[in-house]
């Protein structure tokens, strides 16, 4: 350890006093309270590991000073201490989202410890992580992980010389036969309590980088130290070319100067460019680690297998029609088999509350206008949005299926062609095909998606998707206007979604969106089987966010909704239903559709109370015509003829689908101004496109 | 030549990582730099992108970015 170091030690140990920014640290029985960082590769296990340490008690925290929200749990036999998981990286760069986060988190909220988790099946690219976190000074410890399938194919770690190469405990684990997490607990607890710092600051050879690294060190010594950044990480990253960094550390010209003429003599003398020098530095390093501590096994079972399953599941004549048929089966699972008589039952569960209710309240004599909020608003709002969870359940388990085998991986690859022509990546893929089942759980998957750029495109393309709940009023409008001809009329429904999708990317791609995509450069991990416990955990949080959104955002609006249609302008309850608020906004609205060849107020009433599900349409239209579902087509024929029916269809296909999705888009865009511009895009261009279409067809007509 | 015309099943060795921003940076962080082993080992059904293995692990890239490796086949 060199004096420097030794120094800094102990001025961490002595009361360098904690800085603003560490949240809900308060001192309990067993000390103060202690806060770990769980960091590593994507595909290393992480959310495995952190279901180990966790169990299901997590919830997401959120930290001033870090944009997205993160996920926290207390660790299991630990009074006292909480791991944050950040998500899965390759590097510490400040290009994504991802990443940006993760340096944020670890140099604005210092967590006490860092558990590196490193899949040792794979282990150089994994420790390329590990040393740029070494350099962010702060207690780490390296878990080991799939020591089980290492060992199985014959390899193993000298685990005492990796830790004394790297400077800090090092621990062999299995996160998904959750051996060796105690141990590893006991070692983050131990480096946290004692603040003890990686050991090794240097992992360069003598020679041009070192030269390199040291000069720019020592020039940015005083201004790292002042703005509590640590300078070998400072250091570094001047050295890779970071701009902001310089101005945040208020270097000055001359500084400035130095440091490029340092990196430029190291350029000259390697013989390579700055990024080029570091990390061929840092996995000559690795190299060399790996050559003394590890033995690797021969080619592993799993990647073996891997190949094998991939010759068809990736093979060039097999891939795509096996990718169309895993969607096609997930979708009739859970649109047709499990998910609909999941919401079967519920629904029945629901009217048999409902029934009983309304007996008790009509016996009891309630007040009219309580016993109309108790049923028709609270049941019928919940019961409409409660219909989405299984839903919602059943294709969050498939879809954890996909994800956790390396299936989806799989899937981009295969995919990924086609969807770069509208610049997006193949995994987009799926949220997509899934918008044609449902938008909820569509947008929420795409939660999976590796950049924030792809994954606010996709939110924003897969509402055009037309979802299963629009049927019903297609299967309405079509039967009693296009009768023969209605399979075509829905064909060119879902035809037109699809298209303007592509055109909305082709405008973002060169609008919104321009350039700023991550590179495609993604690991294919092998094969292996799902951990039980991390889908039925994944499947209670997606469910417990559900029915909490429903239970708030969405059961509000539908309450809203239920206020419109109950009383009239004078907050007397309505007799007719023609003379309550609702109908009185739309008669507001009808004039806006006049344009799109539908003037009356009932039609815009329907597509008003559309909002609430997309099944409320043809039933509100039924309850404002005052006629039966059976003469329902007939009265239609009297509103409309074939061409503003299609105008009203082509809206119905394009407006915002209703209340669920516009909260699960705002849960995933988080943003509540990025939502409703997006609602208000989504209402113009419906209009738009309905417009297009009524003015088209009268001139062809 | 470059990696996107390295055939099928062809070991080779990087002798320069080329492209600019996020793409270089992404390509050195993933542990393509000069004189690692590396081999194509399938193509997409479409014919892009290109799965490589190199330091024991599997990775996609897709051709127009791996116009920016420079490749020596052994």
């Amino acid at each position: 350890m060199s004096q420097q170091d030794r120094q800094a030690r102990k001025r961490h140990r002595h009361g360098a006093p904690d800085q603003g920014g560490r949240w809900g640290r308060q001192a309990g029985e067993d000390g103060p309270a202690l806060v770990f960082a769980l960091a590593g590769n994507q595909n290393s296990g992480k959310t495995t590991l952190f279901n180990q340490l966790t169990g299901a008690r997590q919830h997401v925290g959120n930290f001033p000073g870090v944009t997205v929200d993160q996920k926290v749990g207390s660790i299991r036999g630990l009074k006292n201490a909480q791991v944050v998981d950040l998500p899965g990286i390759y590097s510490i760069r400040p290009f994504s989202a991802e990443e940006r986060l993760t340096r944020d988190f670890i140099l604005t909220q210092r967590p006490d410890a860092l558990i590196n988790i490193v899949d040792a099946t794979n282990i150089e690219r994994n420790l390329y992580l590990t040393l740029q976190l070494l350099e962010l000074r702060i207690p780490t410890v390296l878990a080991l992980n799939m020591m089980d399938e290492l060992h199985k194919n014959g390899g193993s770690v000298d685990v005492a010389e990796m830790s004394r190469q790297l400077g800090i405990p090092v621990v062999p684990i299995s996160a998904s036969r959750g051996e060796g997490i105690q141990e590893l607990i006991a070692q983050a607890q131990r480096v946290a309590r004692e603040r003890l710092l990686p050991e090794r600051l240097d992992f360069c050879g003598p020679g041009p980088v070192h030269r390199c690294i040291h000069a720019v060190s020592h020039v940015i010594e005083d201004h790292a130290e002042q703005h509590r950044i640590p300078s070998r990480f400072a250091a570094t990253k001047l050295i890779e070319g970071e701009p902001a960094l310089a101005a945040r550390l208020g270097l000055d010209p001359n500084e400035l100067e130095l440091i490029e003429h340092s990196v430029v003599e190291m350029e000259g003398d390697s013989g390579m460019e700055r990024n080029e020098a570091l990390a061929d530095m840092r996995y000559a390093f690795i190299q060399g680690l790996r050559a003394s501590a590890v033995k690797k096994g021969d080619e592993s079972r799993e990647r073996r297998r891997s190949i094998a399953i991939d010759r068809v599941l990736t093979g060039k004549y097999t891939a795509i029609p096996i990718f169309l048929i895993v969607m096609l089966l997930i979708f009739w699972l859970t649109f047709n088999v499990i998910g609909a008589q999941l919401a079967d039952w519920l629904a029945q569960g629901i009217d048999w509350l409902a029934g009983i209710t309304d007996g008790a309240l009509t016996a009891f004599q309630m007040n009219p206008v309580v016993h109309s909020l108790i049923i028709d608003g609270v049941f019928a709002g919940v019961g409409s949005v409660l219909s989405f969870l299984p839903l919602i359940v059943v294709l969050f388990f498939f879809l954890s299926v996909l994800e956790d085998t390396g299936y989806m991986a799989r899937i981009a690859f295969v995919m990924d062609k086609a969807l770069r022509r509208i610049g997006l990546s193949g995994r987009s893929i799926v949220p997509m095909l899934l918008g044609f089942g449902c938008t909820v759980p569509a947008i929420l998957s795409t939660r999976t998606l590796s950049s924030r750029r792809d994954r606010h495109m996709t939110i924003l393309l897969t509402p055009f998707m037309s979802c299963s709940a629009k049927i019903p009023i297609y299967a309405l409008f079509a039967a009693a206007f296009f009768g023969g001809n209605s399979a075509l009329v829905m064909l060119a429904l879902y035809a037109l979604g699809i298209a303007v999708g592509i055109l909305t990317a082709l405008v973002f791609k060169r609008t919104a969106f321009r350039g700023q995509s991550t590179p495609f450069i993604m690991e294919l991990p092998n094969y292996r089987f799902p951990s039980l416990k991390s889908v039925a955990i994944l499947l209670w949080e997606k469910a417990r966010d559900f029915v909490q959104r429903a239970f708030t955002v969405i059961f509000l609006a539908t309450l809203v909704i239920w206020f419109l249609q109950t009383f009239d302008l004078r907050l007397n309850p309505v007799a007719d239903s023609g003379t309550s608020l609702l109908a009185g906004l739309g008669r507001l609205m009808t004039p806006l559709f006049a344009p799109l060849g539908f003037e009356d107020w009932r039609l815009t009433t329907s597509l008003i109370s559309g909002l609430t599900a997309k099944e409320a349409v043809v039933s509100s239209l039924g309850v404002l015509m005052q006629v039966s579902m059976a003469d329902l087509p007939q009265a239609l024929q009297a509103m409309f003829t074939p061409l503003s029916a299609s105008s009203y269809l082509v809206f119905v296909l394009l407006y915002t689908p209703c209340v669920a999705s516009i909260a699960a888009m705002k849960k995933e865009l988080e943003s509540g101004w990025l939502t409703l511009a997006a609602v208000i895009g989504q209402c113009l261009l419906a209009w738009a496109a309905a417009w297009l279409v009524y003015m088209l067809g009268g001139l062809i007509l | 030549m470059t990696l996107d015309q390295l055939p099928l099943g062809r070991q080779a060795i990087i002798t320069q990582v080329g492209g600019t921003g996020p793409l270089r940076l992404r390509l050195l962080d993933m542990g393509l730099i000069p004189r690692t082993e590396l081999e194509v080992h399938k193509a997409a059904p479409m014919g892009d992108p290109i799965e490589i293995t190199l330091r024991g692990y599997s990775l996609t890239l897709r051709l127009e970015d791996a116009r920016s490796v420079e490749v020596a086949p052994l």
